[in-house]
């Protein structure tokens, strides 16, 4: 539970920053430090278990189906990261307090702060590769704030948006890498994923996973060709510099290297990717350094340079260059972290990083300076501090290496050559600034910093040196526990000792100290020689690259999104098409072995009429009221068609529908021209003539292969329940208002939903009322006709008697709520047609939303009942009963269901039909309030 | 028959799919009437051609599938109140856009000719 602590309270402390910003600077950084503090106490209290070798875990099921789950995990390696973090983390605290100027605001620093360092102790403690990788993102997050801290300045903003999308790419990168590697091993555990080296390394995935791994890595660790990010983001303030950008986050590719070394590492591929990527990065970080007139500049690229060395090393593949690369970690992490901290120091009292300005500081700021040219010194590599120590192992690993075969010998040559450089640059940052004569046009005289501001540098470099004198006995311990993590086994024998005598990497070093004073003394050739290059700007040539990426998506955007229905219409057919016709043409017949039923003549008449009317709607489409009358001929032969193939009941809804769909549609035509003007260009009638007849011949010859398929059906259970089960003989009916209720109570809700969807679209409609049809001819003066009114005024208790009697025989019969309600808004509809609003209104005033809801209300009042009787929503009930003059009758719950279908029906139809209809009469509906 | 009866179907989804590619809403609508009908069909193809097999107890020996019939009646019941929604939507945009257009503006002249309704 400590382990989880360690977590926590990082990531509580975000909030204390914020609860004491009104208290004063000093105090709320007090306060803000006291959270990491505590975590680093907890984890010292660990540090003998630890330091033995052991390892500790904390494991809490979160989502075990998916392999995620919350694993904490302590081992050395995770130990030495999570010192480095809390402890830099704490003095960046105080040396933030007093870095941070007035007008800053300091809460918000620290609370990105605490944010960043709870997402990198994640990293580090992370069991499950998931959750790391979700940490992962969070420090890219979190970096992207801490960078744009002064978001009014362009360059932070650009450069924060330059590092989350490099860092957030190679993230993306890592979590496929992550899933695959889940695939690969079974499990997101990392215990398990360690010791499945052979498992992972002979997988046809392996190539594959080990690049995106890499691709994550080596974009957070600013390798070459994506270093470009590390130098732009100096536009952050220097604490951020000194923490993110030295000793963590760009640490954390490395950690990752580091972590998975015995999974991953000892492949071919392995060594010519990381080594060369390593060396590559060693060279230009140190050669570029050399060239950066700003301080931090200079940092940023002597980063790289050292986060290179360390790649280089684990992608040597000897266990003792992996314990070179970890030893180097630490030293890295001190002396440049120190180094970061002094330039923001130069910065803060000399108001310029600029080392053409800063000359001759060692007279105005002796200690920081000091200070400076010990951390510089390290970086250096010269003797007596910890910098030389991991730097003569590393040359002495080059010399033990094979990687380019009886080539190999150019690789220490190379590393001594970036050694050399790495002298140079570090000796510019020493010279340039506190000697070389006097600062050139400085806005303020510089002076040392608040006491309390240099502490953080001091402890730093006092570190440098202990470990440089004594580095069995400070780091030793802390050393081997976490070589012993990354190469998850024995540790190889190494000796720690200032003095090897004199060897091969000795003159290494030697070599590097004289020719990186040689090249600096007469640097001024170098930099005429760099000055005649061309110059190349990262940040521009990204921004600008990421540019054209996102006018071309646009442009893409733009053309699949034009606003044309008809487009979007043949994208979505032509998909159809190619979907479902490619499986088509696997199918060897399309006939599936099922006898055919003879073809009639009564049929083939039908089917000809059903041909001849659908082509005849479409040939005149034009001229609409003709092809509304074709059409209707051929809703008409689908019902007969559904009368032949024993479907009575479908019959009867489909010609009752198809009544109330002409009627509306001639509606329509009232409010919409009477012609389609002629307008398809004859390439556009070829086109959609192909694609409707690519989709017909699809949609038949699947119908086809459907029908002709001998098939089971799970109807039969209908047929044998219907009777007993139900109460009904038809089976139809039944299981509408039966076994499928549910179902038919959400069809007659989106009924009435589209019904009320109706009426409030026709409500306050800026409608023009024609006075005459498309032709210019004015309508029939006489309104209602005579001979009609009669005839529909004596039909209506005829066509009501009808519907009822349907409605009740629908149980047994065809019939039902349905097609009931749908004759009993016809006979009121005829009502409309004859009489005209105003007759009907004055003899039934009924407004048709409520009756709508009333019959929603009545089949979920039904379904309810049921939990009366402790029974499901929607059992339904039956028993017959013997009345007087009926005789014997069946009452079934189902027939209250159907009762609320037939209300439902008739109230969407009504409100539909009416709704339109009234549009033509003063009757329209209004807002009540508009009135 | 099945022939016939597939025949139909590809060719009431042939004439839909044309009319529900025109640049009016009218002719769309058609279309999708159209569609409904075919889609229908299709579906309640799919419980096999019966002939005198209504599913009503004790009136025939093999009885025609009922699922698809069901599912069918509540699909026209539905296709008739998406149908009227739909027209209702044209009229609606007719009223305020000034033109039965499916994009809500007509093509423009310079277009016109690439571009047809």
């Amino acid at each position: 539970m400590t382990l989880l602590w360690i977590l926590l309270l990082p990531l509580l402390g975000a909030l204390v920053p914020v609860i004491t910003a009104k208290w004063n600077r000093s105090a709320c950084a007090l306060a803000t430090a006291i959270p990491p503090a505590f975590a680093l106490m907890l984890l010292l209290y660990h540090a003998e278990t630890i330091l033995a070798g052991e390892s500790l875990r904390f494991f809490w099921q979160w989502v075990p189906l998916l392999g995620l789950d919350v694993v904490i995990r302590l081992d050395g390696l995770a130990f030495l990261f999570s010192l480095l973090i809390l402890g830099i983390g704490l003095l960046i605290i105080l040396y933030a307090r007093y870095y941070l100027s007035e007008r800053d605001s300091m809460p918000r620093f620290y609370a990105y702060l605490m944010l960043f360092m709870t997402a990198m102790l994640g990293i580090v403690l992370s069991g499950n590769l998931l959750q790391l990788w979700l940490f992962w993102e969070l420090t890219s997050i979190s970096s992207f704030l801490l960078i744009s801290f002064w978001w009014h300045k362009a360059e932070a903003r650009r450069g924060a948006r330059m590092a989350l999308t490099v860092t957030g790419a190679g993230g993306l990168a890592l979590l496929a890498a992550f899933l695959l590697i889940g695939e690969v091993v079974g499990s997101y555990d990392l215990e398990v994923v360690l010791a499945s080296t052979d498992i992972i390394q002979q997988h046809s995935w392996y190539p594959l996973l080990l690049v995106l791994f890499l691709l994550g890595c080596f974009t957070k660790s600013a390798q070459f060709p994506f270093h470009f990010w590390l130098p732009n983001a100096m536009a952050a303030p220097t604490p951020v510099s000194a923490y993110l950008h030295s000793a963590t986050m760009v640490k954390a590719g490395i950690f990752l290297l580091a972590r998975f070394y015995p999974a991953l590492s000892g492949t071919e591929l392995w060594f010519i990717l990381v080594s060369l990527t390593g060396l590559a990065t060693l060279l230009i970080g140190a050669y570029l350094a050399l060239f950066k007139h700003d301080l931090k500049g200079l940092l940023a690229y002597s980063t790289i340079s050292h986060l290179g060395l360390i790649t280089l090393l684990f992608g040597m593949g000897s266990d003792l260059a992996a314990v070179a690369g970890v030893f180097h970690i630490i030293n890295h992490a001190t002396f440049k972290a120190s180094l970061f901290m002094a330039a923001g120091i130069i910065d803060h009292e000399s108001g310029s990083r600029d080392m053409r300005k800063l000359n001759g500081l060692w007279q105005f700021m002796p200690i920081t300076a000091t200070l400076a040219m010990v951390a510089a010194a390290a970086m250096a590599g010269v003797p007596l501090l910890n910098g030389f120590l991991s730097k003569e192992m590393f040359f002495a690993e080059t010399l033990h290496q094979h990687l380019l075969g009886s080539l190999s010998w150019v690789i220490p040559v190379l590393a001594t050559v970036a050694a050399v450089f790495s002298v140079a640059y570090s000796m510019r940052f020493i010279h340039d600034v506190f000697f070389n004569g006097q600062p050139k046009g400085l806005t303020k005289t510089p002076h040392e910093p608040p006491r309390y501001m240099r502490v953080p540098v001091e402890v730093l470099v006092a570190l440098c040196i202990l470990v440089g004198i004594f580095p069995g006995y400070i780091v030793g311990d802390l050393l081997h526990a976490a070589s012993a993590a990354v190469l998850a086994g024995e540790v190889p024998q190494y000796s720690l000792s200032i003095w090897h005598g004199i060897n091969l990497p000795l003159m290494m070093s030697v070599l590097a100290l004289a020719g990186g004073t040689l090249i600096y003394v007469n640097r001024k050739h170098l930099f005429d020689f760099q000055n005649s290059l061309p110059d190349f700007d990262a940040l521009n040539s990204f921004e600008s690259s990421i540019k054209k990426f996102a006018a071309s998506c646009n442009r893409l955007y733009d053309w699949l999104d034009n606003g044309s229905l008809q487009r979007y219409m043949t994208f979505l057919l032509f998909a159809f098409v190619v979907l479902a016709g490619m499986p088509l043409l696997s199918l060897d017949t399309l006939w599936g072995g099922r006898q055919e039923l003879a073809v009639d003549a009564v049929n083939a008449a039908g089917a000809v009429m059903l041909l001849l009317a659908a082509f005849a709607t479409v040939i005149w489409h034009r001229k609409r009221v003709v092809a509304l009358l074709m059409i209707s001929v051929v809703g008409l032969m689908v019902s007969i068609a559904f009368t032949r193939f024993s479907a009575p009941d479908l019959a009867l809804t489909q010609l009752s529908v198809e009544v109330v769909t002409i009627i509306l549609l001639m509606l329509a035509l009232f409010f919409l021209p009477h012609k389609t003007p002629k307008q398809s260009e004859a390439s556009r009638v070829v086109r959609d003539i192909s694609i409707a007849s690519m989709v017909g011949v699809i949609v038949g010859s699947l119908s086809y292969a459907l029908m002709t398929r001998p098939f089971s059906t799970i109807s039969d259970f209908f047929i044998t329940n219907a009777k007993t089960g139900g109460g009904g003989t038809n089976v139809v009916n039944v299981i509408l208002v039966d076994f499928r209720g549910f179902d038919t109570l959400g069809e007659i809700t989106v009924l009435g939903i589209a019904s009320l969807g109706i009426f409030k679209l026709l409500t306050r409609i800026p409608l023009f009322k024609p006075s005459s049809d498309g032709d210019g001819r004015p309508w029939a003066i006489e309104r209602h006709s005579l001979l009609l009114s009669t005839v529909s005024q004596s039909l209506l208790p005829l066509a009501i008697m009808v519907s009822v009697y349907i409605f009740f025989r629908g149980h047994n019969l065809p019939g039902g709520g349905f097609i009931a309600g749908l004759v009993t808004a016809v006979a009121i509809i005829l009502q409309y047609i004859a009489q005209g609003v105003d007759w009907v209104k004055a003899r039934m005033n009924v407004e048709y939303q409520r009756v709508v809801a009333v019959g929603l209300l009545i089949a979920l009042g039904t379904g309810v009942a049921s939990w009366l009787f402790n029974r499901p929503f929607l059992t339904s009930w039956f028993d017959y009963f013997d009345i007087p003059l009926l005789g014997k009758i069946e009452l079934a719950s189902a027939i209250a269901f159907d009762l609320g279908v037939y209300v439902t029906v008739v109230g969407s139809t009504l409100l539909i039909l009416a709704s339109l209809g009234k549009m033509t009469t003063s009757h329209r509906p209004v807002h009540k309030d508009t009135i | 028959m099945e022939t016939l009866f597939a025949c139909c179907i590809g060719f009431l989804t042939a004439c839909g799919v044309f009319l529900m590619l025109r640049g009016r809403t009218f002719p769309v609508v058609l279309g999708l009437t159209m569609l409904s009908y075919a889609v229908n069909l299709f579906i309640f193809s799919s419980g096999r051609l019966t002939l005198r097999g209504a599913a009503v107890l004790g009136t025939a020996e093999q009885y025609a599938d009922p699922l698809p019939q069901a599912l069918v009646l509540t699909a026209i019941v539905i296709g008739f109140a998406m149908t009227a929604f739909l027209v209702i939507l044209a009229i609606r945009a007719r009223a305020d856009l000034g033109n039965d257009h499916v994009d809500g503006k007509l093509p423009d002249a310079a277009n016109m000719k690439k571009e047809s309704r």
